[in-house]
């Protein structure tokens, strides 16, 4: 089964989801990549090394800048008629990718797989993971996005794979990129990091998750989530959502500040392999999944702790 | 500018889901259904689209067993002018939907199709962007702000990064995300009101779409729990354990 798996880079950097996806999809058949972008010739030189890679599909064009589903999933579909399987890591672009391909094709998705069972046959998170469900898909190719925290990284290196140059369709003008608003952090990638240190409602303000949050993850190297309702709340902006419909995290240590675990939000953080939570109520339910708890007033815990360690 | 907005019928989010002893799937027998908290986004983004002028009318459908009406009515006490509900009490995938959506679509010719990004049952994610494919149509994913300005709609995306705006030309397809506004709660003359408004019933051979699932559920299980730990004292217990584990020593 020959598969191609979507490039997710930003900045003529590889995204680590997409080491994750070249693992799920070597367990189907030989890996080709496609790298769409604009100036990717460095991006794809990079992916030509990931351990394992046959050949580097490069579609270095304007129009693919900002990865627009209307220009990318004509130029994969196009590219599966020599392909048996199309992986994406379950990121922002995958999600907005992946079922406009599938659909294309006529084909049935199966979305953020956990692991490969056979040649067709995967389990997959239902119930923000309070179940997890084995599908076997009875189309002719396959769609897939696929849960990066679930499958070990390639190697970044050590492979050789050619680069051939490809183009797709012509642009229909149905969408245009107008801006982004991306905040720069000097901090680890949140899906990728080690640690993270997640803030909820407890924090009570903006101001307040800075200054208590903050410290410690510099302290830790940490990334930095937050639950629904700090973000609803206006405490921290968007992209720290850590739950069911925000990322999904699956770090060495998460500590979980002031969040009381909803279901939602322990659907994106219960695969840590430590959690830590520090809550001021007992019966908080993060304390039924938390390994290591403390319970107390946050705002002289987390001082404390950022101080001692 | 019609908007058309499909809801679905799903286990209420606040239930705790169970996985029934025999791994056919999760029980829903006599637990309370509400309308998926995404596609509530989606009927109050219509609604204020119509209330604002922009839209004409607002349409909501629904794909399921007969009690998807209730859904609809919710729908239509939020101020959805009328319904429809394809009738199947088979499970329909996200590809069977949107082709379902799409013979809708083709009927109703609406300028914007508005869904919630995902159904917190199946946790798909597909439906919105499989329905801008089968229409050959733009698609606004994960939308936290929508403007519509003549014959083009602005969508602000929430993404990995942060945010990401989109102008597409209508008709379009929008998929919500959590932040685009807060739906309100029916009032009780509403939903009296809603009780008379129209709802037409259909069956999916009706649009002459083949709903044969593609994916085979081969069994659903209860996944790994974890096991709580334990509370410690003080902050001087959580460091120490915390350098056993390799942090911050």
């Amino acid at each position: 089964m020959k598969t191609l798996v979507w490039v997710e880079h930003e900045h003529g950097q590889i995204k680590d989801a997409t080491l994750s996806t070249v693992t799920a999809a070597a367990q189907l058949g030989p890996v080709n990549l496609l790298v769409a972008g604009s100036g990717v010739s460095a991006v794809a030189d990079a992916a030509a090394v990931i351990a394992g890679v046959e050949q580097v599909l490069t579609a270095d064009d304007a129009a693919y800048a900002h990865a627009l589903p209307e220009t990318v999933a004509p130029l994969v579909v196009q590219l599966m008629a020599d392909h048996d399987a199309f992986l994406a890591p379950a990121t922002s672009n995958g999600k907005n990718i992946a079922p406009r391909v599938a659909a294309l094709l006529d084909v049935m998705q199966v979305s953020e797989i956990l692991s490969v069972e056979g040649p067709d046959t995967f389990t997959r998170p239902i119930y923000a993971g309070n179940a997890i469900a084995t599908v076997k898909s009875t189309d002719v190719k396959l769609v897939l996005t696929v849960r990066a925290t679930a499958f070990a990284k390639a190697a970044a290196q050590g492979g050789s794979g050619k680069i051939a140059a490809v183009s797709g369709p012509r642009d229909e003008g149905l969408s245009a990129f107008v801006r982004a608003d991306i905040a720069q952090s000097a901090r680890p990638e949140l899906t990728s990091a080690k640690v993270v240190i997640s803030g909820g409602r407890a924090l009570g303000s903006a101001e307040k998750f800075v200054q208590i949050i903050e410290p410690l993850a510099d302290k830790l190297r940490a990334a930095v989530g937050a639950s629904r309702a700090a973000v609803d709340a206006g405490f921290a902006p968007n992209d720290y959502q850590v739950g069911q419909t925000g990322k999904i995290v699956a770090p060495e240590l998460y500590i979980a500040i002031g969040i009381s675990g909803a279901i939602q939000h322990l659907a994106g953080m219960k695969d840590a392999k430590t959690i830590v939570a520090i809550n001021t109520d007992p019966d908080a339910p993060i304390f039924q999944v938390a390994d290591l708890g403390l319970v107390g007033d946050l705002f002289a815990l987390v001082p404390e702790l950022t101080s001692k360690l | 500018m019609k908007v058309l907005v499909p809801v679905k019928r799903v286990l209420d989010y606040n239930i705790n889901p169970r996985v029934k002893s025999d791994g056919s799937g999760v029980d829903l027998a006599n637990m309370k259904m509400s309308m998926n908290p995404f596609d509530e986004i989606a009927v109050e983004e219509a609604v204020r689209l119509r209330e604002k002028g922009v839209a004409s009318e607002v349409i909501a459908v629904s794909i399921g067993p007969a009690k998807a009406q209730d859904t609809l009515r919710t729908a239509l006490a939020m101020g959805a002018d009328r319904a429809i509900l394809i009738v199947t009490d088979a499970e329909v995938e996200p590809l069977a939907v949107a082709k379902l959506l799409k013979a809708i679509a083709d009927e109703e010719q609406p300028g914007l199709v508005i869904l919630g990004k995902q159904a917190i049952d199946d946790d798909s994610n597909q439906t919105g962007q499989m329905l801008a494919a089968l229409m050959g149509r733009p698609q606004g994913t994960f939308a936290s702000v929508v403007s519509v300005s003549g014959d083009k709609v602005e969508v602000t995306r929430e993404v990995d990064g942060g945010l990401e705006t989109v102008s597409l030309s209508l008709p379009a397809i929008v998929t919500t995300d959590l932040r685009l506004n807060e739906p309100r709660y029916a009032s009780l003359p509403n939903i009296m009101k809603a009780r008379s408004k129209p709802l037409a019933q259909k069956t999916p051979a009706d649009y002459g779409v083949d709903i044969t699932p593609r994916l085979v559920t081969v069994k659903v299980s209860e996944p790994p729990k974890r096991k709580a730990g334990v509370i410690l004292p003080d902050v001087d217990a959580l460091v120490a354990r915390l350098k056993e584990l390799g942090v911050g020593a």
